[in-house]
């Protein structure tokens, strides 16, 4: 699944510094320059790219042929897989990060992709968008429909993302299966981050998307 | 027998048998000091190489590309071949402005041992009777034509490869490449093959050698103490092995079920349709440039190549540490050597924590595609050997 697939952040363009998304922006300032990394769903490869030019070690996975080759084309180590089926496939503590942007709402199966990802790498980075946001709540609320946004504008009957989750749900997940939050950022609309140490509540009000660093936890 | 196939002409099968000795390619000969030592167990020796070379070799000595043709191509790459008058059999990949440009590297394409275009083989002559080798030519194996090709690579002074690249058969050899020698191995581009030969393959193989053994010219391998050489059998295992190269689709785009030269069926087995008289064609033209005996050892090789098989049944072994960067590449439509093989040794490099591309090229165009214009094919091949000319310090941009 590409993330333009699942999600197109067109919004975000607007944002940009360099040509990097600002949230791919957020993520790579969460990795360690000389560390290893796996891009789970890395679309046509601009978060992984944004990487290398930064003397990161990276590999993708990607879900559509058109987008490998793609990325392939740009000279990334990228292979064609699937989050759900082919991450089992890694061994133990293969990576020091693996990532999984934009994409953990179109998978089947979350909670094992989740689990396989802290498996595979030392540290997780997992974006998602926030079905919490106050936008998806007024349109559910008043309008009776299911939400559409600028960034998710496909109907419900035509979209690939079938495990929406809203900021909340996601960190009550985290504490369920054991995972430790390093760092936790809610961005708004055009990606950028919600600076201010506010409660949960209000980042599940306000945040668009959430972009979390987990490591794994002392035990479930 | 129906006429399935012309006879070839004396004139080009003189030439073939002339170049299987004294080739029209650069050669290198090892002598009693330096014998093959072969998987079945034998010191072949002497033998010689017969390889083809394209561009310069420059002062590093690091950008040295060997390709590694299939099972019955040559090292005439990218020249016009010295048998058949026909343009090199790769030169949609090699040549100026394509992806493998000689004037950015040294490419480097030998003819593998137990082959008829020069290197040793069974239609060699065998110095110790003065006759062809025939059926007394030692069983060879994919990793003995790399370890073979390894010999050439020393002789030549290199000490790296800068890139191993092959489809098919060819692509076997560049994974053994890989697993035997890793650090000589910088970036290796396997395309439409497998770390093992499946049984439906070997299947078809056997098939083909039957077809050959069949043939009463063949005199149990000494038809050239005859002076004639199997082609009607050759011919039919060439037909066989064509169907297994091409898909349904690309087939019937081709073909469909027309007519060859006609209106109506003539109630014979003359080549009514279209598709019978491309392949006996196919068959005749392949009986003038390749020996009957090398068909069948080059197709043994194939049959008994299994990386796992060699490193206790694990594949991710064979790769354990490996520093190359690899790039594989599957076409959608080619059943002999389905995405599934290509994604089974893609598991295992992920598995060793290699450095590895995967792309799987949608066409209708089998197997063979790797030897067509397909343009994606070229633009991730260009890209990989761009990105890993860069990690290698290669100052030219690779075409």
């Amino acid at each position: 699944m590409s993330v333009q697939e699942v999600l197109p952040l067109d919004g975000l363009a607007a944002e940009q510094e360099g040509h990097y998304r600002s949230d791919h922006l957020l993520v790579a300032e969460m990795v360690r320059r000389g560390s290893k990394v796996l891009d789970v769903g890395c679309g046509d490869g601009d978060l992984l790219q944004l990487l290398e030019n930064r003397g990161i070690d990276g590999r993708g996975i990607e879900l559509s042929r058109e987008g490998v080759n793609r990325c392939v084309a740009k000279g990334l180590a990228v292979v064609q897989g699937d989050a759900d089926t082919d991450l089992i496939n890694y061994p133990d503590d293969a990576f020091d990060y693996v990532i999984l942007s934009q994409t953990l709402q179109a998978t089947r199966q979350p909670k094992v992709v989740l689990e396989n990802l802290l498996r595979i790498g030392h540290r997780a980075i997992v974006s998602f968008p926030n079905f919490g946001y106050w936008k998806m709540r007024l349109q559910l609320l008043i309008g009776g429909h299911m939400p559409r946004t600028e960034n998710l504008p496909a109907t419900w009957y035509d979209t690939a993302n079938i495990h929406f989750c809203t900021i909340k749900d996601f960190v009550q997940l985290c504490d369920e299966i054991g995972v430790k939050m390093e760092r936790a950022e809610a961005l708004d609309l055009y990606g950028r981050p919600l600076r201010l140490r506010l409660p949960w509540w209000v980042w599940n009000l306000f945040g668009e998307q959430g972009v979390f660093l987990l490591s794994r936890g002392g035990g479930k | 027998m129906v006429g399935v196939t012309s006879v070839p002409s004396p004139a080009i099968a003189e030439e073939r048998s002339h170049e299987a000795d004294h080739p029209s390619s650069q050669v290198a000969y090892f002598g009693a000091e330096q014998p093959l030592s072969l998987d079945c167990g034998i010191d072949l020796s002497p033998f010689q190489i017969a390889y083809q070379t394209y561009g310069e070799l420059n002062a590093e000595r690091s950008n040295a590309v060997l390709i590694c043709h299939a099972l019955t191509g040559d090292q005439h790459v990218a020249n016009v071949h010295p048998v058949t008058g026909k343009p090199g059999w790769w030169e949609t990949l090699v040549g100026p402005g394509r992806p493998l440009d000689p004037s950015h590297y040294f490419i480097i394409c030998a003819n593998v041992i137990g082959g008829c275009m020069g290197s040793t083989g069974p239609a060699s002559l065998n110095p110790a009777t003065g006759k062809v080798w025939g059926l007394d030519f030692p069983i060879i194996t994919i990793p003995d034509m790399v370890r073979a090709q390894a010999m050439l690579i020393d002789r030549l002074g290199i000490d790296t490869l800068f890139a191993v690249v092959g489809g098919s058969m060819g692509g076997m050899q560049v994974l053994q490449w890989t697993a035997a020698y890793p650090g000589r191995v910088f970036s290796a581009l396997a395309i439409a093959c497998s770390t093992r030969h499946s049984a439906q393959n070997i299947a078809f193989h056997e098939l083909g050698r039957q077809a050959v053994m069949a043939d009463p010219d063949w005199h149990n391998g000494r038809y050239t103490d005859h002076g004639i050489h199997p082609h009607r059998g050759l011919a039919v295992a060439r037909m066989a092995a064509h169907i297994t190269y091409l898909s349904d689709a690309a087939l019937h785009r081709k073909f469909g079920r027309r007519m060859q030269d006609r209106e109506l069926p003539t109630f014979s087995f003359d080549a009514d349709f279209q598709v019978e008289s491309y392949l006996r064609y196919q068959g005749s033209s392949f009986v003038e440039r390749f020996d009957a005996n090398s068909y069948l050892y080059l197709t043994r090789a194939m049959d008994y190549f299994d990386i796992a098989g060699d490193h206790g049944g694990v594949l991710a072994k064979a790769f354990a540490g490996v520093k190359t960067r690899f790039c594989v590449v599957s076409f959608t439509s080619d059943w002999l050597f389905p995405t599934s093989e290509s994604r089974a040794l893609v598991h295992a490099l992920n598995a060793s924590s290699a450095r590895v591309s995967f792309a799987e090229i949608e066409t209708d165009r089998g197997h063979d595609a790797f030897l067509l214009d397909v343009p994606e094919f070229f633009d991730i091949s260009r890209a990989f050997l761009q990105s890993a000319g860069k990690a290698r310090g290669l100052n030219g941009k690779g075409g």
